[in-house]
């Protein structure tokens, strides 16, 4: 079986898994907690069996790398990221509702690394630009990054949505507590920031290394900085200001509206990091 | 000279103004918006681009603001010095209140402060009140540092801590900040960023700085040996590879060879493999003007069936594609193409309209067969011919010259220890913090009750496990502990 049939498996079993996760929400039966929980963890690991393939496939090739040098293998490896910190979180504090957001922000990001035109699944050899030890730092800790903001933006969302009116509807009455929600999404929130620096910093000691200058405010550095920069205006306003709820949530969007354009978005203006587009 | 009242308030004024987070927050978000600003308009670029791009007012408007070169913009600056200025006043503001509680020689420990305990976790432990005491005693020694025990009228209680200095945590986070804004300062005022091209078989102790349009003189001059580059089946590039001299005092110091991710440091300056080019040979070229034959033929390789069609033609006839695939044209031939911002040697340009699509420009260098691959399309074009022998045949072998990036930065090792300060100063503040807990003993309804409270000075939610975890330890070994909101 190669690495692209795994690949497919583990898109389709994500897309179960967000099914399952969304229907456990809103009919509440264990039952469908349960599948959800199962399919997630079998994503993960076909997930796991795919990205080790295709490292492996790459070696077969005489051409072996890491498989996180293009826009393809970035989407796969962000899938598993987010899906591993979903995990955790499901674990640790017992709740199945992140998984509701978790499961089917995964999927999309897998199914758009599959269906979009313009992402090529090919294995690559790679560019001298990414030949170094940092790329796997860099990259691993950037997307745990990615992810813990990818699932406190999940977590704001609801939270929106739970907090505007106070009659409790059908659908309302399932969700955790506002206290809940506002918490994790600041637990989530501190872990990505703290990836976020690593990977910036792991990024700045990596270009200083081959550049010769950690920092050259190319166009993808500049908006890890401006998502790094609304995120710290998010902690203070919370740790210093007090702001909770309704406000925290919506700096929240923003601040993954950042982390979107500069993981996409960055890509349509010239720069250092072009590599990242196909 | 004694100061006025007036004098104080104003002083007092600037001070509350500097340590205000509202300051922190709007500094962050304007930095923010305004770097937003710089990737939107492309940087250092040549005047007349930009003239043209823009037209007359808006340049003269973006010149008048620097927006050309914003992050060095004299307004960008004084944003950051004023972030700087802001964190230190912070700093000093609040760290003599919290240095206090952080290093209290005998903090105070009561009730009192455990009133926003999130869950009181309790359990039955027997009939002997002695025992019971003895037991959390030993295990709040074991856990914890000093723990405090109070007996008195009120009852039997443990007061326990730790992690009290963590609550300095955002002041390690603000010194890191404070070390990469002065590596940053100490960089831009004492080292250089520069670079040099130097052919093969050539030395130079000059190199042209990016900033300013100044040059600079080393202490040695850098001869490039030899220069190689390789490319892999499809085409793009694999190894950029120098092999460099450093001379001083007309004296070799050193040789080695240089790679993209792996510079040579010499006396702290650094050299990094950053590009490369081809030498025009300048009077071969006059002496025997390459010429286009005037027949070539195309290669058309199916990706689907490997199966190679051959078609003769000219540049600008146009041919149909095999399997009625569409119509390709030869438009131009260049001696010295680009791929990528590299020189890839001679190519020709053609038009390719498929069948039903919009026609694109397909690049095809004679030196690299199958590069047209790497597009992926239907068919794969390639152009063949004699013509290897005379393009080449009165040309001397090939000479590059390797594109050197030469930097000295001095403030790189405090931006680093910045970079691990911060580090550590996000693991304090975010993932650990000051635990108390509060053990109460006391009798009700005829039985020993073991009582166990705790706060944190952040997250509640990872309080609630950690105070049942503490009954847990508490409480000899499978004894029911209740958990109960406070």
């Amino acid at each position: 079986m190669s690495s692209s049939l795994s690949l497919s498996i583990t898109t389709f079993v994500f897309c179960l898994a967000a099914l399952f996760y969304i229907a456990a929400v809103i009919f509440k039966r264990p039952m469908l907690g349960h599948l959800a929980t199962s399919a997630a963890i079998a994503a993960w690991a076909g997930n796991t069996v795919g990205f080790v393939q295709r490292w492996i496939e790459s070696y077969q090739m005489g051409i072996g790398h890491v498989p996180l040098s293009n826009m393809y293998e970035s989407l796969v490896f962000f899938a598993w990221t987010i899906i591993s910190v979903s995990l955790f979180v499901e674990f640790r504090y017992k709740n199945k509702l992140v998984g509701a957001f978790a499961a089917p922000l995964a999927f999309l990001a897998i199914a758009y690394a599959s269906l979009a035109p313009g992402i090529s699944d090919r294995i690559q050899p790679l560019i001298p630009a990414l030949k170094s030890n940092w790329l796997i730092a860099h990259v691993v800790t950037c997307f745990f990054g990615y992810a813990g903001f990818a699932i406190a933006f999940g977590l704001s969302l609801l939270y929106l949505f739970k907090q505007p009116g106070d009659h409790p509807d059908r659908l309302r009455s399932y969700l955790p507590s506002a206290a809940f929600l506002d918490e994790l999404t600041h637990q989530m929130t501190l872990f990505g920031f703290l990836f976020l620096t690593i990977g910036i910093i792991t990024g700045a000691v990596w270009a200083n290394s081959a550049w010769g200058s950690y920092w050259s405010w190319d166009p993808k550095e500049t908006w890890s900085l401006i998502t790094w920069l609304i995120y710290a205006v998010l902690l203070h306003a919370r740790l210093m200001r007090g702001w909770r709820g309704r406000r925290i949530a919506w700096l929240s969007i923003i601040g993954f509206m950042a982390v979107l354009f500069t993981y996409f978005g960055v890509n349509l203006l010239p720069g250092l990091h072009s590599y990242g587009q196909g | 000279m004694p100061k006025s009242a007036s004098d104080n308030r104003l002083l007092d004024r600037v001070w509350r103004f500097f340590a205000s987070v509202k300051l922190t927050v709007t500094v962050l978000s304007v930095l923010a918006l305004t770097s937003a600003v710089g990737t939107l308009v492309p940087q250092n670029q040549d005047p007349m681009v930009y003239f043209r791009q823009f037209g007359a007012t808006v340049y003269r408007l973006f010149e008048l603001l620097d927006l050309f070169d914003m992050y060095h913009s004299w307004w960008f600056q004084f944003l950051l010095l004023t972030l700087t200025v802001n964190v230190v006043v912070c700093s000093f503001d609040r760290l003599p209140a919290v240095w206090k509680i952080a290093f209290d020689k005998s903090p105070r420990f009561g009730p009192r402060q455990f009133k926003k305990s999130v869950i009181v976790a309790e359990f039955a432990a027997g009939q002997d009140a002695a025992q019971a005491q003895t037991q959390a005693e030993a295990t709040l020694t074991k856990c914890f540092r000093s723990p405090r025990i109070v007996n008195d009228e009120a009852g039997y209680a443990v007061y326990a801590e730790k992690f009290r200095w963590t609550r300095l945590g955002a002041y390690i986070v603000h010194v890191s900040i404070v070390l990469m804004l002065l590596g940053g300062l100490v960089g831009s005022m004492f080292g250089f960023e520069g670079f040099v091209n130097i052919a093969e078989g050539e030395q130079s102790d000059v190199i042209h700085l990016r900033r300013g349009h100044e040059t600079r003189q080393l202490d040695f001059a850098i001869r490039c040996d030899d220069f190689d580059v390789s490319f892999y089946s499809n085409g793009a590039p694999k190894e950029f590879r120098s092999t460099l001299t450093l001379i001083e005092n007309q004296q070799p110091a050193l040789t080695a060879d240089i790679i993209v991710n792996s510079p040579l440091r010499y006396q702290g300056i650094n050299i990094f493999q950053s590009s490369y080019g081809k030498l025009q040979a300048e009077h071969d070229h006059q002496q025997a003007p390459l010429t286009v034959p005037d027949k070539l033929t195309l290669r058309f390789t199916s990706r689907a069936s490997n199966m190679r069609y051959f078609k003769d033609t000219v540049i600008g006839q146009p041919v149909d594609l095999p399997e009625n695939a569409g119509k390709f044209v030869l438009i131009e031939y260049r001696p010295q193409a680009e791929f990528g911002g590299q020189n890839i040697g001679e190519a020709f340009i053609g038009v390719l309209t498929p069948a039903g699509g919009q026609p694109v420009e397909v690049l095809l260098p004679l030196r690299f067969a199958n590069f047209d691959k790497m597009r992926g399309g239907r068919f794969s074009i390639a152009v063949e011919g004699d013509f290897h022998e005379p393009f080449h045949a009165e040309e001397p072998p090939e000479r590059y010259y390797t594109g050197l990036q030469v930097t000295y930065d001095p403030g790189v090792l405090l931006v680093y220890a910045g970079f691990i300060v911060m580090i550590i100063g996000c693991i304090v503040t975010f993932f650990m913090s000051h635990q108390r807990y509060w053990v109460d003993i006391r009798a009700r309804k005829n039985k020993i009750w073991v009582s166990v409270r705790g706060v944190s000075n952040r997250h509640q939610l990872g309080m609630e496990r950690k105070i049942e975890k503490l009954a847990h330890r508490l409480a000899p070994a499978n004894t029911t502990i209740e958990r109960k909101p406070q």
